[in-house]
């Protein structure tokens, strides 16, 4: 094996149950019910999972994601839009610390 | 992480549609024919990357004025609820006109496939005209709402031209409420991927074209595309033929099996040869397995014979089907 991400290893997930078989169960019934029609549409859900899957660097999930949010409906100018609420929220994070930085710098200077 | 869709037990890559068929006890029989599809050929204004027949601007075959009355003869004889036409672009076939007044008097309904472009760009008003006149249904390709993806499936600008043939359509009476001139899309994915949930796309196309450019119609239809023609041909180019074929086989729904449009129609072809389904003309599987010309088919097959399969049948028994 010369890479830690295999893509052939995404359609095998399900076998992550085998020595933990009721845990895996527990977990994919409720993650297919998160994923159902709700409040929000499968097409919304695909495009928040596609974001969070770029918050987490996953790319199983990428490579899953941007599939179900085309077969859902939506397009790329919509998921790159997505991406980038991503990024702005990430990008926000680290920034708004500053102001910690701030604090503790002015708390040390003349 | 994400979930793969479950996959139907033993199913391989390379087990064929019949086999998949055989191995969940189905067959595919043709039930009533009530359907009479005319595919008047090749010739189009767009050569479409997903186009399972590979029209374009540079195909000579066009149903010519003898096999039309053939055509028109056979549906005297045989009162179908529906005829069909489509192409190619039907609107650049000398003698459309001629068709259309010839089949209307023989059918329930008689539709009318448009790419819209062809209809803007061969300035047929006349022809437009006498579909109002003729009350014929059109139904128009429109993949996106999005002009990328429409420009990446039929090429730059056939966008904006189809916005303005849907406004010319609604401006006559088309895919108006209580006009009875019915106007209906059908979208194609984009690419190698499935077909979005009919009745979602649909709630979202109507919201979409009614909000940015105050465009009506009535139905969306949404259809996988067909492993034939030019966009198998990408599929295998661009590297996404097994994995396509892989999705479709792991997405086959048995429960579409039973209202499959080829149960229910007959397919002519542009040269009068008659195929189960304008995608087995595509793939050159004739109906009955041997060539047939419309001049010598007195009636539909009975209930019960078998239809001609392939493993492009994979793109209509994919998740809701084609139906």
């Amino acid at each position: 094996m010369d890479t830690y991400y295999d893509p052939l290893d995404l359609p095998k997930f399900s076998e992550i149950g085998k020595d933990a078989p009721e845990l895996a169960r527990k977990f994919f019934d409720y993650y297919g019910a998160v994923f159902a029609e709700g409040e929000l549409t499968e097409r919304e859900k695909a495009l928040i999972a596609l974001a969070v899957a770029h918050a987490i660097q996953c790319p199983y999930c990428i490579d899953a994601y941007t599939s179900a949010c085309l077969e859902k409906g939506s397009n790329t100018a919509e998921m790159t839009e997505a991406i980038h609420v991503v990024t702005a929220i990430r990008g926000g994070a680290s920034l708004v610390h500053g102001l910690q930085m701030r604090k503790v710098a002015d708390k040390m200077s003349l | 992480m994400p979930l793969e869709p479950a996959c139907i037990e033993n199913t391989a890559t390379e087990l064929t549609f019949g086999e998949i068929l055989d191995q969940q006890g189905l067959n595919l029989k043709r039930g009533k024919t009530a359907t009479l599809q005319i595919n008047t050929g090749f010739l189009c204004n767009q050569a479409c990357r997903h186009c399972h027949l590979e029209a374009g601007p540079l195909r000579t075959e066009v149903m010519d004025r003898q096999t039309m009355e053939a055509v028109i003869s056979h549906a005297q004889k045989v009162k179908y609820e529906i005829i069909d036409i489509t192409g190619g672009a039907p609107e650049m076939v000398p003698d459309i006109d001629f068709l259309m007044e010839s089949l209307r008097p023989l059918c329930g309904k008689l539709l009318f496939r448009s790419n819209l472009t062809a209809l803007f760009e061969c300035d047929r008003n006349d022809l437009l005209e006498l579909m109002k006149k003729l009350k014929v249904s059109i139904i128009s390709s429109f993949p996106s709402t999005n002009e990328g993806q429409t420009a990446s499936q039929r090429g730059k600008g056939v966008f904006a031209n189809c916005l303005i043939m849907l406004k010319k359509l609604n401006r006559n009476g088309y895919g108006k409420e209580g006009s009875g001139l019915e106007l209906n899309l059908v979208a194609n994915p984009s690419g190698a991927f499935l077909p979005v949930s009919q009745c979602s796309a649909e709630k979202q196309f109507k919201r979409d074209l009614a909000r940015k450019w105050d465009i009506t119609f009535n139905n969306l239809y949404t259809f996988a595309n067909m492993p034939l023609g030019r966009f198998k041909s990408w599929l295998l180019s661009s590297g996404n033929y097994d994995q396509y074929m892989k999705k479709l086989r792991d997405n086959f729904n048995p429960e579409t099996i039973d209202g499959l449009m080829c149960r229910s129609l007959i397919s002519v072809g542009w040269d009068g040869t008659i195929y189960d389904c304008d995608f087995n003309q595509a793939a050159a599987l004739f109906l009955g397995g041997s060539k047939q010309h419309v001049a010598d088919f007195t009636a539909p097959p009975p209930e019960g014979t078998p239809i001609a399969i392939g493993d492009h049948c994979f793109a209509c028994t994919a998740g809701a089907g084609f139906t």
